[in-house]
């Protein structure tokens, strides 16, 4: 009897469990509620939006739009200007990448030396900090003004005999994309170089002892322990720079607005001018969206290399 | 024996003395565009390319500074950065907690796939946003308007803050909030009462973080408002490239003050800042 009535009883008892659970159940999606609302207006909408965009004529301007096809996006790809970008925007990535990496790691190993006070150690590191904590608008212009024909870093080198007359660093078809790939260089170095930094702290001292008892030298060293010791974090940095540099879209616009004659275009600059220069919005999404798929490559790698991890 | 000795204090020395010129060098590449900006906003407009350049200008002089702060177009502009930063602040470490406290202390269906998504919208470029954003915030009526700035600018502060608090909050045992239930004490509690006080240094690292993130902003700055009243510190400075034909000490002065509030927020919290950055960068 006692048992039955046990038996019976749960059905009842737990029907008010239940509502309780399920109420319980949502309380996680209450705390996320502003979250999930928040990313459905800042990304879920605009990314549909831009992709019908880019399929439709005369967006933004007008008020009827018209079905395209993929019109828009043989446009972008057909537009030398925009093939132009694309390997410009490489360049400027790449080369950038690899100058952060070494720049990041030499000043992160010369910071974690052991040869020097902790006082000079922090001193020098905020120094070498600066840089990234300018915004790119102030960036610009400090290298606006050192790049300028008849500025500092001209007199210096004609000083040095290295140039015979002033460079327009900037102005120069053919200088332009180094001039800003440098100070791309200069600016985005720290964000590495704290990264490696912590990452050196991380590397525990007993392999450097036990590589030194092996007689190897500082250089074998930094080959077989440091190296491979620091191989995720070198390669997370490397792709998370490549995403971000892809995007840097201020330091063009403020310094050579993509000029002289295309040489600093990028695919940010080239969006940015269809859309809000020239107006044409249908063609500007498609670029954006082209842009959007090549950063998804870019994001695919970072994911499955953290997966590795 | 004393020979080794000598030879491996002499070893130490050449060391030294290496990472010394190696540390200087690096110093003299990282500060010294720094230090060039800081000496050009003391020059006279007529000193800024002399021949030879000076680094200590003779006729040193504030004209600069007080040109920029006695304009009230220039003083609208760091009232708008700190208006918009300042909010975007707020409302960012707001929501983040929320959302860090229903990721840490939750298990929920869709967890990861929300996570996931949260993490993915880091890395999708501005350029592609910025077209539709253009298109909702005047359909929105918030074209030219502080909260069409502030909302946007929430798209690139939410992701980090959301997975640096629930990392904090993950560091914090969970005995903690359940002493407060235990005492008949809801969640809703636990997080006011208990959690937030205790997270304030990793609460303070995320805001800093985000108030530089928002007073940097460009790009959304740049295409969502369009009249003085409404334009940020780093559209001013470039506005002050366009305006007057290169007035360079009045563009140094005026990066400098608008660079003040980030540098004295990292100065202040430089430990906590680099710790909680690479705690993120390292384990990410």
């Amino acid at each position: 009897m006692t048992l039955l009535a046990s038996k019976a009883a749960p059905p009842v008892e737990q029907a008010a469990p239940a509502r309780k659970t399920l109420a319980r159940r949502l309380v996680p999606y209450g705390y996320l509620s502003p979250t999930i609302v928040l990313i459905v207006v800042l990304m879920v909408v605009p990314i549909v939006m831009v992709i019908s965009y880019s399929f439709r004529d005369n967006v933004i301007v007008q008020e009827n739009s018209v079905f395209a096809g993929f019109a828009n996006y043989t446009k972008v790809l057909t537009d030398p200007d925009f093939l132009v970008a694309m390997k410009n925007t490489a360049i400027f990535i790449t080369v950038s990448m690899v100058a952060h990496l070494v720049l990041g790691l030499a000043f992160a190993m010369m910071l974690n030396t052991q040869l020097l006070s902790g006082v000079t150690k922090a001193i020098f590191r905020i120094v070498y900090i600066l840089p990234w904590l300018f915004t790119i608008a102030v960036i610009a212009v400090i290298w606006r003004l050192l790049l300028d024909p008849s500025g500092v870093i001209n007199y210096v080198l004609h000083s040095l005999g290295l140039i015979n007359q002033s460079v327009n660093w900037l102005g120069d078809p053919g200088m332009a994309l180094w001039a800003v790939t440098f100070i791309n260089i200069w600016s985005g170095y720290p964000f590495f170089m704290i990264s490696l930094l912590a990452g050196l702290q991380g590397i525990p001292n007993d392999l450097y002892e036990a590589a030194a008892v092996d007689g190897t030298n500082w250089f074998q060293r930094f080959v077989h322990v440091t190296l491979p010791q620091l191989r995720p974090v070198i390669i997370s940095m490397a792709v998370l720079d490549l995403i971000w540099t892809s995007q840097q879209f201020a330091l063009i616009w403020m310094t050579t607005g993509g000029g002289p004659l295309n040489t600093t275009e990028m695919l940010s600059t080239y969006t940015y001018k269809q859309a809000f220069s020239e107006y044409e919005f249908s063609t500007a999404s498609a670029a954006a969206v082209i842009v959007l798929l090549l950063t998804m490559v870019l994001a695919f790698f970072y994911v499955r290399q953290q997966r590795e991890r | 024996m004393i020979a080794v000795a000598i030879a491996i204090k002499t070893k130490r020395t050449f060391a030294k003395a290496g990472v010394i010129t190696g540390l200087i060098i690096g110093g003299l590449f990282a500060g010294l565009p720094v230090l060039w900006m800081l000496s050009t906003s003391f020059k006279s407009n007529g000193e800024v390319f002399q021949n030879p350049p000076k680094l200590i200008t003779q006729t040193f002089s504030l004209d600069a500074y007080t040109e920029i702060l006695g304009n009230g177009t220039q003083l609208r502009y760091f009232l708008n950065s700190y208006i918009v930063a300042i909010a975007v602040t707020l409302l960012t470490l707001l929501v983040a907690l929320l959302a860090g406290y229903a990721f840490s202390r939750f298990n929920f269906p869709f967890q990861k796939t929300i996570n996931a998504v949260i993490v993915s919208v880091q890395a999708v470029p501005p350029i592609t946003l910025v077209i539709p954003y253009f298109g909702l915030v005047v359909a929105l009526g918030l074209y030219n308007t502080y909260p069409g700035l502030i909302l946007t600018h929430m798209v690139f502060t939410l992701p980090y803050a959301i997975i640096m608090i629930t990392a904090y909050l993950n560091t914090l045992p969970k005995e903690l909030d359940e002493s407060v239930k235990v005492d008949g004490g809801t969640g809703w509690t636990a997080l006011w009462r208990i959690l937030v006080p205790i997270s304030v240094p990793g609460l303070i690292a995320v805001g800093v973080y985000t108030f530089m993130i928002s007073w940097n902003e460009y790009l959304f700055a740049l295409t969502l408002t369009r009249t003085d009243d409404m334009r940020t510190v780093p559209i001013g400075i470039q506005m002050l490239m366009g305006q007057h034909s290169y007035e360079w000490n009045q563009m140094m002065a005026m990066s400098i003050l608008g660079s003040i509030p980030v540098l004295v927020l990292f100065l202040l919290f430089q430990k906590r800042f680099i710790g909680g950055l690479t705690a993120g960068a390292v384990k990410a």
